[in-house]
This record gives structure tokens, sequence and C-alpha cells, in this order.
């Protein structure tokens, strides 16, 4: 039997700003949040990990340059290389292909100015856990809002199998390369996207379209909770 | 020791700072081709001697100061201090 709340950390680093909607959106979704501080050197019993958007450490250098190696990276480092489910969500995104659990990089929005408004996605994949709820080709509507979004990949051909979601032809908000607005690592496991589920769990904000990704997670970390000890 | 490091956007990288402040100085009527710009890390350093700095200034340029897959680095040493 497994446990019916699998417990989800939330890694929050100084200038991370969303963690309390993830931990909000996540708990509406039947998951435990947990909150884990960047100093922690280990993120405790969890079934999955979710590196939240914001500026984490004022964004200095490069967005996520100085992040990926806070204490908690490690952890998050050797959860993810032991097949752990991790989610980067804008910022969490940005840390995940500064330390190298991503490909590709994020570069200043082509326009320059911050973008803040709904996009509209395209699924390309939903044989992750991040997207098992969707079906390929669906497309779905969730906000975007930063200001360094711009997907680069060294080779694009290379990582074509990796791409999750797509910004719609014509609604590409940063000038992402290939119109990328999600990737996943070779082994599936670590997704990275610059759209906020989080911000789209409920039709009062617009859209309710963010479950189908945080409910993908949950369900994925429902199926890796261990099984409770006899109490 | 102090040392000079230029960490510029890659040829082929979208440089859209770049692109707007050559468009400004265009529109000022200077004469101006293709603008890039980059990042300059003025920075004090220990070290015996000047190839043990610039093994050194490349080690932090590698970890931290570019993402080398977007951005090259070149480090100036300067000479005499």
């Amino acid at each position: 039997m497994r446990r019916s709340s699998p417990r989800i950390a939330i890694i929050v680093f100084p200038g991370s700003n969303d963690e309390r909607d993830a931990a909000c959106a996540l708990r509406a979704l039947g998951a435990e949040p947990r909150l884990v501080w960047h100093a922690e050197r280990a993120l405790g019993d969890v079934s999955a990990v979710v590196l939240p958007g914001g500026f984490s450490y004022g964004d200095y250098l490069r967005a996520g340059a100085i992040a990926r190696f806070s204490p908690a990276m490690g952890a998050v480092r050797d959860f993810a290389a032991s097949g752990g489910i991790v989610l980067g969500i804008c910022n969490g995104f940005q840390i995940l292909c500064e330390a190298g659990l991503l490909p590709g990089a994020l570069r200043p929005n082509a326009s320059l100015s911050f973008v803040c408004r709904d996009v509209s996605l395209r699924v390309e994949r939903a044989d992750t856990p991040f997207t098992a709820r969707c079906r390929p080709g669906q497309a779905l509507t969730i906000p975007v809002k930063h200001g360094e979004g711009s997907f680069v990949l060294e080779d694009g051909a290379a990582c074509a199998e990796q791409v999750v979601l797509r910004y719609e032809a014509g609604d590409n908000p940063n000038g992402a390369f290939d119109d990328i607005a999600a990737v996943v690592n070779g082994k599936g496991n670590v997704m990275g996207l610059m759209p906020h589920p989080e911000h789209a769990v409920d039709t009062l904000l617009g859209s309710a379209d963010g479950v189908f990704i945080l409910g993908s997670l949950v369900d994925a970390a429902c199926e890796r909770e261990p099984a409770p000890t006899a109490a | 020791m102090r040392a000079t490091v230029l960490v510029r956007p890659r040829p082929g990288i979208l440089d859209p700072q770049g692109e707007a402040v050559g468009d400004s100085l265009r529109k000022l009527g200077f004469a101006v081709g293709e603008t890039r710009v980059g990042r300059l890390v003025e920075l004090e350093l220990e070290a015996a001697d000047e190839e043990g700095a610039r093994s050194e200034l490349e080690r932090m340029c590698e970890e931290l100061l570019a993402n080398t897959l977007v951005e090259s680095y070149e480090v100036r040493i300067e000479s005499g201090s």
C-alpha cells in the first residue's frame, strides 16, 4: 500500500518567490509539500523535488549561476542521479541548466523585456513523469513571467527527443530556440520549464492547465512513495 | 595580483542587449556595425606567479564566471602587479 499523499520537497533559495504558490498547488493536488531551505544538505524522505521560480541569489552573474552551488543542490544532484524526479520551474529550470542536470542554457529574452502573460503550449511528449496526464499534441495555457527564458541548445538535433513542451507557433515569448518551453534529461526524470504551472491550478486564476503538469508530478511521486513500514 | 576577466556571448548566440546598444548608437548618428555586450570582472587574487594566477582564473571561469555553452572568456593579468 502506498501513502496517499506523497512528500515533495520544494527547495527555497534566498530570492525564491514562488515556493508558496508551488506548495499551495501541490497540497491542493493531494501532495504533502515540504519547504527545504537551501542551506540544508539533506532533502529528507521525499518522493520528488521541485525547484521553484524566483530570483535565487539575486540572479547575479547569470540566472541560476550561483544557486547551483548551494548545499541543497548537492542533495538534489544525488537525488536526480538515483532516478528521483526533479522539476525546475522558471528560475528552477535556469538552475538545473547551470548545474548541468539539463542540457542548454537560458539567455535574456530576445525582446529584452520581462514577459508576464499566458502562453499557449503544445505537449510534445506525454510519456514523462511530468506530463503523463496529458496527451501528445494537447494544447495548454499556462502563464510565463521571466526576463531570461530564451532557451539555447548547443546541439539542437541531439536533444530533439528531450523536448517536452513547445510554445505554439507565433506565441514564443522569449525567442527560445525551436519554440522550446520544457526539456527533460536523457533519463527522463529531470524536467525544466519556463511557464509556471503552479500559477494555473484554478480557473479563478484564468487557467487550470497547470494541473496537467503538477498532477502528473504528484501521480509519479505517489508511485515512488516507499511502502509504509508496519505500524 | 590584479586581473581582468572578459566574458562574451559566443558568436552566433543571440545578444539582444548588444543589438539594442548598437541600435541606440546608430540612432545617435554613429556608424556602428554589429555590437556585442559582454561582462567584465575585475578582481584581486593571491598567486605565486602569473602562470599560477592564469590557471586559477581559468578555473574560476569554467566553474562560475562564464557559462561556456553560450559564453567565451578571456583572462588578462596586470603585468607588474
